[in-house]
């Protein structure tokens, strides 16, 4: 299922690795403590001692994006892994029996999508308030219905499928046919929704800190430093710029994996 | 026609539960109005008393039939904090976010339809190649950063436009639309790149088909079976994508007005929630999901009446 | 061309316009000179667009007590009382034109100006005096509208001329509250904004802008500009770059950090009259020894807070006085705890703390305090102190900190409802219901008390020292500073004066130039 031929696979992968490799690491060591002052290297260009230069606290701006790009891969991951993990549960079980749940839930699901995603978490985060944990909670939820239903599509394909015929005359139980025989066939599909959906969520959470609502100091993320360094783009260009390329490449490499997963990479 | 009606009736029901989700999802949200209307010293006698003005204290199910029925009716009913109905709230702000959401569809349309054939059509040249490349980037690129970026190029540096002086509409539809041009260039562009990106792909992979083998042989060169045979078919899923993706711009339309101090319903909608000035939230979020359900409704009635074939389906 | 102007000193006391009714000065005080240099001659009329941070309070009430500073600055141009601030810091007459006090300083009786007219065109009588006052005091339903009248005992009108307050209990400062507006007779703020005042409202559209236009039938000298626009920019980076690209014409309270990327605009600077401080709560466990919270003032650097979180624009305090008031400053108290972690550590190791952990609540609505605190998060982290932020709206941060005081420290800015020693010291005493910090001290208390009761000004200046040397030994709180704030405006903008009172933007004086 990975076709390592295919470019956009590739390039999808290569972005996301790297990424993942430079959190990984600044999650141990990053070349400055993220969080040091230093009133006297305000506002430095970048140059060899500091890669991106420095913020109007005269903290390390390349140690600040790895930080920041870790919160919000922890963001995006803790998201949506709710929203997988709830998603399989209520699509798989939907189905697989089908019956009335099912109709009314996919009726729910469809005026659910009439609200647009982002404006609903906008609208879900200002009445729960910000902060890292709401947010998380917040976009998980909002994943549910999207994995719910490529999931039940899933499910019900699978289930018309002879294997599971044969599991059923061995008289395997239902939740060993769901959970044991078919979920390992739609993995497939389903990563190509997960990249997308970290794509969303990565997206979502810069949105939101940036207009204040997101995360909130000290706690680091893309959006708030993208936020914080508006104030200084003409002093400090190089502040919004490294942020918003943090942003930009997670997104890309998301979006390109999907694709070469064989999702149409539509957010 | 049987389908039609069919899906008209879905669309009113959709409709019906759009409204009722949302006002029950505004009655579920912890934080009473009337704590947040009365300020830190309040007694439970002018609670009781606030709560009765508002109305708030029949049953759920009388309020919402009767919201419902004063809102179909042109009736918005009256903001809890302002001292105004929500009609006059809203006033102005509707219009503003609904031109900068057009524009900005407009702008995708126009601009993606020739893009992702001339992409396909210098498939194998630097420029569809190169292009190709910046396209993938411009997907990633989020609303309101390309938003920050056009701001400090456009109006800062080239000073194409002065940010944060919008004029409103009724005091110059053309300097407002100059004005506008900006924020919906930063809706657009991504918007742009997803739309090329489908095309480009519906093409290519329409040029698989057999009818398109066919067409070479009868003598016609690429460019003639893209435009002559593959592109009508090519572009159905795309108007399926471009009605539904209206949506997503209203919903970075809401965004990027904070970015380029645009009037619109943005800052109201997080202003009210916060406020718990559910009256203005509740109108506001009914009116984007309606035009969202209406428009997926128009998308699919379009599809039809495009290619029939669908109708078998 | 950058220009500094520092604004006056604001030397000038609140006391010394209390005595008196003011001598008959019936107008307003003129413009001072334009700034020297300044681009060119003076327009009157044209329109001006004025930045401002939050809408206005939802009510436009002039009389509700709960109206944030934002929205009482603004109703100033369109409210008057019976007596105003003047840019001086002194009491004018206003809808009053004259006004006397008996000698038990319990009766004030005031005479009516006479054609003063509201925005509506009607002539301002006594019944409309009568009206407001009762309302503002809330005479008749016993919950005063506006808390400072809450002294009132009646208001009378014995003929069309005179209006005569009677007090309950004796006040000299009384006069200071006379700012209370004055509305017609019968009206309903809520319902439809009426003043006297030299701009008249029009239109507001929320979270949008609000529009004034000048009162032609103002009594006094009035506004120069036509008509002004407050327009509502509540992101402080966005309120900077309209400033920077000419959406705006001027804005009031950008703090030294907004200021750093403004170029070609004129900077009035002026001190924003609170006292910002990490406020710790007395009663938090490792916060009752003395020797802890003395080691948080050692540990923090209050000069590195100025210049990392307000750029260097700030004046620096060593305890609860603002630097306004110049009479009652002790200089030497900022030299009580320099800087040294060492001394930090050893205090802390002195009262038997391992390892010293508290969360510093703050309003995420001011981003000068989460950046403050932020700042000092690190300073105490150098010295093995874990501090965390928890950031609330500034509802919750009333409720849960002032009021309910449930916090172990926070930074805030404290700011005083007039310029006297009271506003800043009163709140320390043992019993005062404003000691959010739990603040307790027998002798503050004591040489508290003695001050308010000693007539001699000088003594009691001596008096008002010692507490606020009480104040900073017992280090109630690590104090840090009074933060500058800048009014900036386009060259072409002039006339703009802070006042020394508190929650003034006059925009009559406010022109456009040529």
């Amino acid at each position: 299922m990975f076709d390592l031929k295919n470019k956009t696979f590739r390039a999808g992968a290569v972005i996301t690795l790297v990424m993942l490799l430079i959190i990984t690491v600044g999650v141990f060591w990053t070349p400055y403590d993220p969080n040091a002052m230093d009133a006297a290297g305000k506002m430095a260009a970048p140059g060899p001692r500091h890669l991106f230069g420095t913020d109007n606290f005269g903290r390390d701006i390349f140690s600040r994006v790895v930080q920041g790009a870790g919160a919000t891969f922890f963001i995006a991951l803790c998201s949506v892994s709710i929203g997988l993990a709830a998603g399989l549960l209520v699509g798989g079980l939907t189905g697989y029996y089908g019956g009335w749940v099912d109709e009314l839930l996919m009726r729910l699901n469809d005026t659910l999508t009439a609200f647009p995603s982002l404006l609903l978490a906008l609208v879900l985060i200002a009445v729960f308030q910000g902060g890292k944990y709401n947010i998380i909670l917040v976009l998980g939820v909002l994943f549910i219905p999207t994995f719910a239903r490529i999931v039940r599509m899933e499910v019900a394909r699978q289930k018309a499928l002879d294997y599971v015929a044969n599991a059923r005359l061995m008289g395997v139980g239902d939740m060993r046919i769901l959970f044991v025989h078919i979920m390992p066939n739609i993995w497939p599909v389903l990563l190509s929704a997960v990249a997308i959906g970290f794509n969303n969520a990565v997206l979502a959470e810069a949105s939101m800190s940036y207009l204040g609502l997101g995360v909130q100091p000290p706690d680091p993320s893309l959006g708030r430093m993208l936020n914080e360094a508006q104030g200084y783009l003409l002093r400090a260009p190089w502040y919004a710029l490294s942020a918003g390329a943090a942003i930009i490449l997670l997104v890309l490499g998301f979006g390109l994996l999907s694709e070469g997963l064989g999702g149409d990479g539509r957010a | 026609m049987r389908t039609v009606l069919r899906k008209t009736g879905v669309l009113i029901l959709t409709l019906l539960l759009v409204t009722l989700f949302a006002f029950l999802a505004f009655e579920l949200i912890p934080g009473d109005p009337t704590t947040m209307l009365l300020g830190s010293d309040y007694t439970p006698e002018r609670a009781a008393a606030l709560r009765e003005s508002l109305g708030l204290d029949r049953s759920v199910a009388v309020r919402y039939l009767d919201w419902l029925v004063s809102f179909v009716t042109g009736d918005m009913g009256r903001s809890y904090t302002y001292s105004m109905s929500v009609r006059e709230v809203l006033r102005g702000k509707i219009a503003v976010t609904a031109v900068l959401s057009l524009l900005s569809w407009v702008l995708v349309i126009a601009v993606s339809v020739p893009l992702g054939v001339a992409l396909v059509r210098y498939q194998k040249k630097p420029f569809g190649k190169i292009g190709f490349s910046l396209n993938q980037v411009m997907m990633a690129m989020p609303p309101f950063f390309l938003g920050i970026l056009l701001t400090y190029l456009f109006g800062i540096l080239l000073k194409l436009f002065t940010p944060g002086k919008f004029v409103p509409l009724s005091e110059g539809p053309g300097r407002s639309l100059a004005y506008l041009f900006f924020p919906a260039l930063a809706i657009s562009l991504p918007k742009i790149a997803k739309t090329v990106k489908l095309l480009r792909a519906s093409i290519l992979s329409e040029m698989q088909r057999e009818y398109v083998l066919t067409a070479y042989s009868r003598g016609n060169s690429r460019w003639m079976v893209i435009k002559n045979h593959v592109f009508r078919n090519a572009l159905l899923p795309v108007v399926t994508y471009l009605a539904m993706s209206l949506a997503d711009i209203v919903a970075s339309s809401i965004i990027v007005e904070q970015v380029f101090v645009v009037p619109g319903l943005g800052r109201l909608l997080v202003a009210s929630i916060s406020n718990r000035d559910y009256p203005v939230a509740l109108c506001i979020v009914v009116m984007i999901a309606s035009v969202v359900v209406v428009m997926n409704y128009l998308a699919d009635i379009l599809t039809q009446a495009i290619d029939p074939r669908v109708r078998l389906s | 061309m950058k220009k500094r102007i520092l604004s006056l000193v604001l030397a000038v006391l609140m006391t010394a316009a209390l005595c008196g009714c003011g001598g008959g000065k019936s107008e307003p005080a003129q413009p001072t000179a334009t700034p020297e240099g300044s681009a060119g001659e003076k327009l009157t009329g044209g329109e001006i667009t004025v930045g401002i941070a939050a809408d206005l309070d939802t009510s436009l009430d002039p009389h509700a007590s709960s109206s944030s500073a934002g929205t009482r600055e603004v109703l100033f141009n369109i409210f008057e009382g019976l007596m105003k601030p003047d840019a001086n810091g002194n009491l004018i007459p206003a809808i009053a034109e004259d006004c006397t006090v008996n000698e038990a300083a319990d009766a004030y009786t005031y005479t009516l100006r006479q054609g003063v007219r509201f925005h509506n065109g009607k002539t301002v009588t006594v019944g409309d005096v009568v009206y407001s006052l009762t309302r503002a005091a809330g005479l008749e339903t016993g919950e005063p509208l506006m808390t400072e009248l809450k002294g009132v005992a009646s208001v009378e009108a014995p003929d069309d001329r005179t209006i005569v307050v009677r007090l309950k209990a004796p006040d000299a400062e009384f006069n200071a509250y006379m700012y209370a507006a004055i509305i017609p007779e019968g009206n309903d703020p809520a319902a439809e904004v009426v003043g006297t005042g030299p701009f008249r409202f029009v239109s507001r559209a929320p979270q949008e802008n609000v529009v004034l236009e000048k009162f032609a039938d103002y009594w006094g000298e009035g506004a120069i500009a036509d008509k002004v626009t407050l327009k509502v920019i509540p992101d402080p980076q966005t309120l900077v770059l309209s400033l920077r690209s000419g959406a705006v014409d001027m804005t009031n309270h950008l703090t030294g950090s907004q200021i750093a990327d403004l170029e070609g605009l004129t900077l009035i600077e002026g001190g924003s009259n609170i006292i910002q401080a990490l406020y710790l709560n007395n009663d938090f466990e490792p916060f009752r020894d003395v020797r802890v919270r003395q080691a948080l003032c050692c540990a923090v650097d209050r000069q590195a807070v100025i210049d990392l979180a307000s750029e260097g624009h700030g004046t620096p305090l060593g305890s609860s006085m603002i630097p306004a008031i110049e009479k009652y400053n002790v200089p030497e108290l900022l030299e009580l705890y320099k800087p040294d972690p060492e001394k930090a550590k050893a205090l802390l190791k002195e009262a038997g703390v391992e390892k010293l952990r508290f969360s510093i609540t703050v309003p995420s609505s001011y981003p000068m305090h989460v950046d403050a605190a932020q700042v000092i998060v690190e300073q105490l982290r150098a010295v093995g102190i874990e501090a965390e932020i928890k950031l609330v709206e500034w509802a919750a941060w009333y409720d849960e900190v002032y009021k309910g005081r449930k916090f172990e420290a926070t930074v805030v800015g404290m700011d005083t409802h007039s310029l006297a020693a009271s506003g800043c010291l009163a709140r320390f005493q043992s019993e005062n219901g404003k000691n959010f910090i739990n603040f307790s001290d027998a002798e503050y208390d004591e040489t508290y008390a003695k001050a308010m009761a000693t007539v001699d000004e000088a003594e009691q200046t001596e008096l008002f020292k010692r507490c606020e040397t009480i104040l900073a030994e017992k280090a109630a709180n690590v104090y840090l500073q009074d933060p500058s704030s800048f009014a900036a405006m386009q060259t072409n903008i002039g006339g703009f004066r802070f006042y020394p009172a508190l929650y003034v933007m006059d925009l009559a004086t406010v022109y456009r130039m040529s």
